[in-house]
């Protein structure tokens, strides 16, 4: 093999030469358009805008998780250049959570609040919390020494503290410190206070839809059907009489499979599990239907640990017998199969039931429409939220021609515990 | 040879691979045998698994081969390709089942929080895996040069076109049972005859080795202390980082399964390198002029023809063939579906049709080089890629899953130093000669990358400790804790 090594190595040589020429195209090509705009960059009131725009584009996404530590001191360098101050100091309604300096104060103090500047931050701020109103406050010797911008270079005599404030509610400040507290600066420093306030709104709305869809998944989790255990009650009732031992056994399969369904923990579970709980499912099922359900298995067992959405194979094997197989004459097949297919499981599960118009599947599936095949609504909205759009369920099928619903999950889902 | 024996052993592993790849899966026609469809893989099953995909040419052939040449010192190989499996126990094998992560990239970016990781390991992966099939398709050609006397590149065309089938058409539903199946045939394939050749030499009117064979039988070339070192480095760390092995993992239920699968394979690897050792043997007292033709790796081959002869000879010869074969496709496919997993994942989105073209692509590449190039002795070209990985992946996967310091810049640090020292040793020893300053630690890099590229990798840590991922504590605890046993159900 180590004849290899020369063909490999003109091989990196030529890909070596198609990255240079490549990277020279694009610089190319870059200094052509930067040349072009130059001429296109307008009057000095319009760049003005341009760059209070951009700051205040760098800062949102900086805010987009509200005001917290990691984000705001990102923000803050921005919310500086935007009010052209010395140094900038963002809060909640208790601590300080970002200070920003000039480069040339930098130099003399740590990045970092240290306690004794937090004490003053906060000291300044205070009152700005507890009014509401915007506060203008000249600095004395002490407090700049704290604040770590005493000396004469920085020049530092005032500070402006203006209240961020969402509905009514006071949850944070911002401190510009400066030579002279202009009016303008304080327009401007109320400005940016509301600015922020709108970015904090944004936030808290982010985090409720988040709330809001994990709620939706917990309620779409884990709901059997009525008619089930109706159905399933009904059908051990009738064997009570005629051959108690199984309808004992049968209650215990109904009490295992409630005990898996109503299981607090965990929004993952194995495909093994899952398998595990359709079989008692389809247990109870022939408890009903007897011989006339028929079930084939094909399981590739390296899939076997792959971890699904709990209780998302489930409702599809009972959406094959309820609407596959009850409304038919006859012996109805189900076929269930599970196949490892590179970095994804495929199962897939097959009946030669009564099948599906597919203008009402798709309008069920839209959610226009309520009743029948909620099942696998329900599924296809938990696979598409968990994995995203790529991977909600394919269902083949036409009327009569029975149903093939296939589920894809990735193999590899470090982030999700079974 | 009788050209006919070699044709009929080929196609019945491969018709035979290709039956148990369709058909192995356990079908269940009632719900009554619900349990046993859906039961998990047992660990000696997955063991048998792990040894099939795991010999390659390189112990098929190359062992014997080696033996022949180099006499005693070559049974470091066999120690070194086992031993892997001891670290393998020892530090990855139930951390990595429990990580959840798929494959290696998989790993490195949950771990370390990173995608420039990611894509790191990924061309790591994919070029360990393409030098790794080259071998076998070296092999494949070897086989069909001494055994049919067709061309060479025929071998080589007709293990890929293989592999790319069946995997590519999903046909390799039940890859478990077709690798476990591989190792039991490869370790008939050797066994049968190596006991058969035993006896015959031992028994009345059997043919007598030349004196100065006799003399020789035990004798090395007298390998250095550091070659050997180093070699063992190389398979010992080299074994951690194998995609094809890795990935097989997954197919047990829980950590502690993979533990004792491990265990088994162990046992199993020592089990079948008894063999190879004692066609080395036999090859050294009857036929030591191979050696001197260069055709050394061929001795299992040709072996049972000379010594035998007639139709047992004849049968033992199919045998060994058809052992060979097993060995390049199942070690092949194992890898193509790994790389392509890896491939279709970082380039293709992740599709089922993408998967098809990346197995593709991670067939063809290999083949094409090995078509360019001339087999320098199979053990010894695996040994290097053993080397490569030692100094790449396994650095990141030890330090990532033993040491909660480390940080992506550490790992791509030190995987990029690691691949490229030992990269550049492997492209420059064989420039060398024997006696120039400096060939011994070229021609054998791993003794001094490994550790290389351990320390890059904590020195880099240590001075980006800033950037350790927030999620690291979590996934360390993930991946120590025992997790819940997978089907608690009770079997009816």
């Amino acid at each position: 093999m180590p004849d290899s090594f020369p063909v490999l190595l003109s091989a990196v040589l030529l890909a070596a030469a198609a990255v240079v020429l490549l990277g020279a195209g694009v610089a190319g090509a870059l200094g052509f358009r930067l040349s072009r705009r130059r001429r296109e960059l307008g009057t000095d009131a319009e760049r003005a805008t341009y760059t209070t725009l951009h700051l205040a584009t760098v800062a949102g996404g900086h805010l987009r998780n509200g005001l917290e530590p990691a984000g705001a001191m990102k923000a803050s360098k921005a919310l500086r250049s935007m009010l052209h101050c010395t140094a900038l100091a963002l809060t909640d309604e208790s601590a300080p959570l970002a200070w920003d300096a000039a480069a040339r104060t930098e130099r003399s103090a740590p990045r970092t609040p240290s306690a004794a500047r937090s004490r003053a931050v906060m000291a300044l701020a205070a009152r700005a919390l507890a009014t509401g109103r915007t506060q203008v406050c000249t600095l004395d010797e002490s407090q700049l020494v704290d604040l770590g911008l005493a000396g004469a270079d920085h020049g530092v005599k005032a500070a402006v503290a203006s209240p961020i404030q969402v509905d009514a509610r006071v949850v944070g400040c911002v401190l510009a410190f400066t030579k002279q507290a202009s009016p303008a600066l304080v327009r401007a420093a109320n400005e940016v206070a509301g600015w922020i306030s709108a970015q904090v709104q944004l936030a808290e709305l982010g985090a409720s839809r988040t709330l809001l869809m994990e709620a939706e998944v917990r309620a779409l989790r884990a709901q059997i059907s009525p008619h089930f255990i109706y159905n399933s009650l009904n059908a051990i009732a009738s064997f009570i009489n005629t051959d108690p031992v199984r309808a004992r056994e049968l209650v215990v399969e109904f009490a295992d499979f409630t005990r898996y369904s109503f299981r607090r923990h965990g929004d993952f579970t194995t495909l093994a599990e899952e398998l595990l709980c359709i079989d008692r499912y389809l247990l109870l099922e022939r408890a009903r239907f007897g011989e006339r359900l028929q079930v084939n298995l094909q399981i590739a067992p390296e899939v076997l640990g792959t971890v699904i959405p709990f209780l998302s194979l489930q409702p599809l094997v009972e959406n094959a017998v309820r609407h596959g197989l009850e409304a038919k004459e006859g012996v109805g097949h189900i076929k269930i199969m599970a196949r490892d297919q590179g970095a994804l499981a495929e199962v897939t599960i097959e009946d030669d039931g009564v099948g599906i118009d597919p203008e009402h599947l798709r309008s069920v599936l839209a959610g226009h429409r309520d009743g029948d095949h909620v099942g696998l609504r329900n599924v296809d909205a938990r696979l598409r939220q968990v994995y995203g759009d790529d991977f909600g369920l394919v269902i083949d099928t036409a009327p009569g021609a029975g149903t093939l619903v296939a589920m894809r999950v990735p193999k590899s889902q470090p982030d999700h515990d079974a | 040879m009788n050209a006919t024996a070699g044709f009929a052993a080929l196609a019945a592993v491969a018709a035979a691979t290709a039956l148990i790849g369709f058909y192995g899966l356990r079908i269940s026609r009632t719900t009554s045998d619900f349990y046993v469809a859906s039961r998990t893989v047992k660990p000696w099953l997955n063991a048998s698994a792990i040894g099939g995909e795991y010999l390659s040419a390189a112990s098929f052939l190359g062992i014997a081969g080696l033996v022949m040449v180099s006499g005693l010192d070559a049974l470091w190989f066999p120690i070194g390709y086992t031993a892997g499996y001891l670290m393998l126990l020892l530090f990855v094998a139930a951390p990595l089942r429990r990580s959840g992560a798929y494959t290696i990239p998989d790993f490195a970016q949950a771990r370390l929080d990173s995608t420039a990781a990611r894509s790191v390991t990924s061309v790591l992966v994919v070029v360990v895996g393409w030098f790794y099939i080259v071998p076998q398709l070296h092999g494949a050609a070897l086989t069909i040069r001494t055994t049919t006397g067709l061309p060479a590149w025929v071998g080589s065309v007709a293990v890929v076109a293989v592999v790319v089938l069946t995997v590519a058409t999903g046909g390799m539903r039940s890859i478990t049972f077709v690798q476990a199946f591989q190792y039991w045939l490869k370790l008939t394939a050797l066994g049968v005859p190596a006991i058969f050749l035993v006896l015959q030499v031992s028994g009345p009117g059997a043919p007598v080795p030349s004196a100065e064979a006799a003399a020789m039988v035990w004798g090395g070339s007298g390998g250095s202390p550091y070659r050997t070192l180093s070699l063992l480095a190389a398979l010992l760390f080299g074994t951690l980082g194998l995609p094809h092995v890795l990935v097989r993992f997954y197919t047990n239920p829980d950590g502690s399964a993979a533990r004792r699968t491990t265990l088994i394979v162990l046992g199993l690897l020592g089990l079948f390198y008894i063999f190879p050792t004692i066609l080395g043997v036999l090859g050294r007292l009857f036929l030591p002029e191979l050696v001197a033709a260069g055709g050394a790796d061929a001795v299992v081959l040709l072996l049972p023809g000379r010594l035998v002869g007639g139709t047992a000879g004849e049968l033992l010869s199919a045998l060994v063939i058809a052992g060979a074969f097993a060995a390049f496709l199942s070690t092949t496919s194992g890898l193509v579906v790994s790389l392509a997993g890896v491939i279709s994942q970082d380039l293709l989105g992740g599709s089922v049709r993408g998967f098809r073209w990346a197995a593709v692509l991670s067939a063809v590449v290999p083949l094409a080089v090995a078509l360019g190039t001339q087999s320098l002795g199979l053990a010894g070209s695996v040994g290097l890629v053993f080397a490569f990985t030692a100094s790449t992946v396994c650095p990141m996967l030890v330090l990532g899953i033993w040491w909660r310091g480390l940080t992506d810049a550490g790992a791509i640090a030190g995987m990029v130093a690691g691949g490229t020292l030992c990269g550049g040793a492997i492209l420059l020893g064989p420039r060398l000669h024997a006696g120039d300053p400096g060939y011994e630690l070229l021609s054998q890099p791993a003794a001094w990358t490994v550790p290389v590229a351990f320390a890059v990798m904590v020195l880099v840590s240590r001075a980006t400790a800033h950037r350790q991922g927030a999620g690291t504590a979590r996934f360390m605890t993930r991946l120590h804790v025992p997790e819940r046993p997978l089907s608690p159900g009770k079997p009816r």
